[in-house]
C-alpha cells in the first residue's frame, strides 16, 4: 500500500441546471480516501453524496475542481476508462444475461482470456456464496442473491475502488444486517477500497472505517464512527447520527477545563471545553440518551450534570426502555435505560425525576 | 348457486369476445373457404364442387404479384426498422418531459385518412409537382425522371403509412430499459457502441419483433399504396384480390388468393419467430 490516496477530490464543485435554476449539488469538496479504506458518504437525500459517488465513477463531471484516482487526474475521463466499479442501488443487472454472463461482462470487455475469465468468475461467485447459480437469470433470484451478483460483477474486475450506492436499501431488515456483516467480510478478504453511499446512519456506523457526513453539498464532519457519534461537530451531525439531547447555555465559570453553563434553578450543567472558550460565551452541547441516568426522588446527586424534570412518556423497547422527560431547561430529554439491571421500569408517566450524567459525556458542538 | 355463478363467471366474461370472433372471424373464414372451392359465375351463381384446381391456377397466374408483395413488404419492414429505431431511441432517451408531445406529433398525420394521406403523396411526388418540378427546372433532374409508378414510390408509401406501428413498440421497449443498466455497462468498461450492441439492442429486440409483426403483415397485403402511387408493374397481391372480387367478380379465385396470402404470411411469421427465438424474446419482454 502506498501513501497516495485511492480517491482524491480537490476543490470539486458540481452544479446542475434544473427548471432554469442552478442547483449546487456539491460545493467545493476536498476529500481523500485511503487505500483499502471502508469509507461512507452519509447524509439525507439531496445532500450530494450520490453526485459525489457518480463523479468518482465518471457518470458526472465536476463543474470545477479535479478528481484523482490513485494520484492520476481522471477529471473528464469516460466511465469505461476508469478503474473503479459500481454496485447500483437497484442492482442494474443485465436482465437478458445469466449470472455468469453478468459477472464476466467486465472481464470480456477487457479481453481477458477465456480460461482466466472462467477461473476468476468461479472464484468470486464462491466468495459471494452463489456457487451453482451461474446459469440462472437475474429475475429467477431473490433480492439478496441479485445483490450478491451485482457485488460479484463489480468485484471480479479487481477495481482500485468499489463504489456502492445504497446497495442494501431494497433488502428487508434481517437480510440487510446479514449483508452488512458479509460486505465487511468481503472487503477484508479482497482488500479493495469501498466507498459506500447511504442515508442509514446505523449502517454507516457499523461498517465504516471513516464516515463523511454530508449536508447541502458539503461535508459537515469527517471522522471515524466513534468520533462522529461521540463528538458531533455540528448540530446537524448530532441530530442525524443517533439521537442527541441538545442544550444551550452561557458559560458562567470555567474550572480546570470544565465549564458550568447557565441553567434553570437547581439544575447544573457541566461541559468540558477547550481553552478557546471563555466565560460569557454561548455554548450548545449534546448529550447522548444512553449516557444519562434517571433517578426518582427529591435529592439531586452532587458531582454530575443534573437536570430536574417530569416523565412524559415511557416506551418499552425490549433491550431498553426509552423515557421522554420534560425539563425546566427547555428541551424535552430522551433517555435510554438498558434493561440489564432493572426488571421494572425506573419511573412511570408523571413522576418527578432527576437526570444526571458525567460531565465528560457533555460535548460542546462546534468549538 | 353462488359456486355455480363463480364457475360460470369466466365463461360469461369471454362470451362477448367469443361471439365477436365467431361472427366476424370464424363464419367469414368458413364462408370464404367454401367460396374458394366453388365454381360458377356471378350471373348463374356459384356451387360447391371442391374444385382445388382454383388454388393451383391462382398461384400459377399471380405468383409474380405474390412474390412482389412479400418483397415490398420485407423491404419496407427493413426500412422501417432503420428509420423507426433512431426516432424511438431519441424520444425514449432524450425526450425528457416532452416524450408524450413527441409521440403525439409523430401520430398527428395519422389522424387523417389513410387513403387521403396516400393521395397527397401522389400530389407531392407527381412529375411536375412541388418536389420534382423545381429540380427539373434547374436541370438537376432529366425531364423524363419520375418517381410515381416506381417500386420506390410504393415502398416509400408503405414505409410512411406504417411508421407509427414500428416506432411505438420499439419506443415502448426502449422506454422500459432502466438507464442504470446502461450505466452499469459503461461502468464495466463498455464504450458507448458496445453498450448499445450488448445491452440496449438486445433489450429493444422484443419491441422490434412486435413492430415487424405489426408492419410486415399489413404492408405485404396492402393495396392502397401500389394502387395510388404505383403502376401496372408494381401491382401487389392485395390489388389483385380486390380486383377479382370487385371488378372481375371471380369470387373463388379471390378467396383462394386470400387464403394463399394468409398461409404464406403465417408461415413467414412462424419461421421468423423461430429464427429469432421467440422464447428468449418473450423472456426478456416478461421481465
Amino acid at each position: 500500500m502506498s501513501d497516495t490516496p485511492a480517491i482524491e477530490f480537490v476543490g470539486v464543485h458540481k452544479e446542475f441546471q434544473s427548471h432554469g435554476e442552478t442547483v449546487h449539488a456539491v460545493r467545493t469538496l476536498d476529500l481523500a480516501i485511503g487505500q483499502g479504506e471502508f469509507f461512507s458518504l452519509l447524509g439525507p437525500s439531496g445532500c450530494g453524496k450520490t453526485t459525489t459517488m457518480r463523479m468518482i465513477a465518471g457518470f458526472e463531471d465536476p463543474s470545477a475542481g479535479t478528481v484523482f484516482l490513485d494520484g492520476k487526474d481522471v477529471t473528464g475521463v469516460a466511465p469505461n476508462k476508469r478503474d473503479v466499479n459500481m454496485v447500483f442501488q437497484s442492482y442494474a443487472l443485465f436482465p437478458h444475461m445469466s449470472v455468469f454472463q453478468n459477472v464476466s461482462f467486465g472481464l470480456e470487455r477487457r479481453k481477458v482470456a477465456k480460461a482466466e475469465i472462467t477461473r476468476r468468475v468461479g472464484e468470486i461467485i464462491e466468495i459471494v456464496s452463489l456457487t451453482g447459480m451461474e446459469k440462472r437469470a437475474p429475475r429467477e433470484m431473490s433480492g439478496g442473491q441479485q445483490q450478491r451478483v451485482a457485488l460479484a460483477r463489480a468485484l471480479v474486475n479487481r477495481p482500485r475502488a468499489l463504489l456502492l450506492d445504497e446497495p442494501l436499501g431494497a433488502l428487508d431488515l434481517k437480510l440487510r444486517q446479514q449483508m452488512q456483516v458479509e460486505l465487511k467480510r468481503i472487503q477484508r478478504e479482497v482488500g479493495i477500497t469501498f466507498v459506500y453511499v447511504t442515508h442509514d446512519q446505523g449502517e454507516a456506523l457499523t461498517m465504516s472505517d471513516r464516515i463523511a457526513v454530508m449536508q447541502g453539498g458539503r461535508i459537515d464532519q469527517l471522522g471515524t464512527p466513534r468520533e462522529i457519534y461521540e463528538k458531533p461537530a455540528t448540530r446537524f451531525v448530532a441530530g442525524f447520527i443517533g439521537t442527541s439531547n441538545l442544550l444551550e447555555g452561557e458559560v458562567r465559570s470555567i474550572d480546570d477545563g470544565i465549564a458550568t453553563l447557565s441553567s434553570a434553578p437547581g439544575d447544573c450543567v457541566l461541559v468540558p471545553v477547550p481553552g478557546s472558550v471563555a466565560v460569557g460565551d454561548k455554548l450548545e452541547i449534546s448529550v447522548r440518551p444512553e449516557k444519562i441516568e434517571l433517578e426518582r426522588g427529591t435529592e439531586a446527586p452532587s458531582d454530575c450534570s443534573v437536570v430536574a424534570g417530569t416523565v412524559s412518556e415511557v416506551v418499552y423497547h425490549g433491550t431498553s426502555t426509552n423515557y421522554a422527560v420534560t425539563t425546566a431547561a427547555g428541551p424535552e430529554f430522551t433517555v435510554f435505560d438498558q434493561n440489564a439491571a432493572n426488571a421494572d421500569d425506573l419511573a412511570v408517566r408523571g413522576d418527578k425525576v432527576f437526570l444526571y450524567w458525567n460531565a465528560q459525556h457533555s460535548y460542546p458542538i462546534g468549538v | 348457486m353462488s359456486r355455480l355463478r363463480r364457475n360460470l363467471a369466466p365463461y360469461l366474461l369471454v362470451l362477448p369476445g367469443g361471439l365477436w370472433l365467431l361472427l366476424f372471424f370464424a363464419v367469414p373464414m368458413i364462408t370464404m373457404l367454401s367460396l374458394s372451392l366453388q365454381q360458377g359465375d356471378i350471373v348463374n351463381g356459384y356451387a360447391f364442387t371442391g374444385h382445388w384446381q382454383t388454388y393451383v391456377d391462382a398461384i400459377g397466374n399471380y405468383r409474380t404479384q405474390l412474390f412482389r408483395s412479400l418483397l415490398y413488404g420485407a423491404i419496407a419492414t427493413i426500412a422501417l426498422i432503420v428509420l423507426a429505431f433512431p426516432v424511438a431511441y431519441w424520444i425514449a432517451f432524450y425526450g425528457g418531459r416532452r416524450k408524450a408531445t413527441y409521440l403525439f406529433l409523430l401520430l398527428l398525420p395519422f389522424f387523417v385518412s389513410f387513403v387521403l394521406r396516400t393521395i397527397s403523396w401522389r400530389q407531392i411526388l407527381t412529375d411536375e409537382g412541388p418536389v420534382l418540378g423545381p429540380l427539373k427546372d434547374i436541370g438537376l433532374l432529366g425531364d423524363s425522371f419520375h418517381v410515381l409508378g416506381t417500386p420506390f414510390a410504393v415502398i416509400a408509401g408503405l414505409v410512411y403509412n406504417f411508421l407509427p406501428f414500428m416506432v411505438l413498440p420499439v419506443y415502448v421497449a426502449l422506454e422500459r430499459i432502466d438507464p442504470r443498466v446502461i450505466e452499469a455497462a459503461r461502468d464495466l468498461y463498455a464504450d458507448p457502441a458496445t453498450a448499445f450492441r450488448k445491452v440496449i439492442l438486445p433489450l429493444a429486440l422484443p419491441g422490434v419483433f412486435a413492430g415487424v409483426l405489426m408492419t410486415f403483415v399489413p404492408a405485404s397485403s396492402d393495396y392502397v399504396n401500389s394502387a395510388v402511387l404505383g403502376s401496372s408493374s408494381t401491382t401487389m397481391i392485395g390489388q389483385v384480390i380486390q380486383a377479382q372480387y370487385l371488378a372481375t367478380a371471380d369470387y373463388p379465385t379471390a378467396s383462394a388468393l386470400s387464403f394463399v396470402l394468409m398461409a404464406v404470411l403465417l408461415i413467414g411469421v412462424f419461421t421468423y419467430a423461430r429464427a429469432l427465438g421467440t422464447e428468449d424474446v418473450m423472456k426478456v419482454a416478461a421481465r
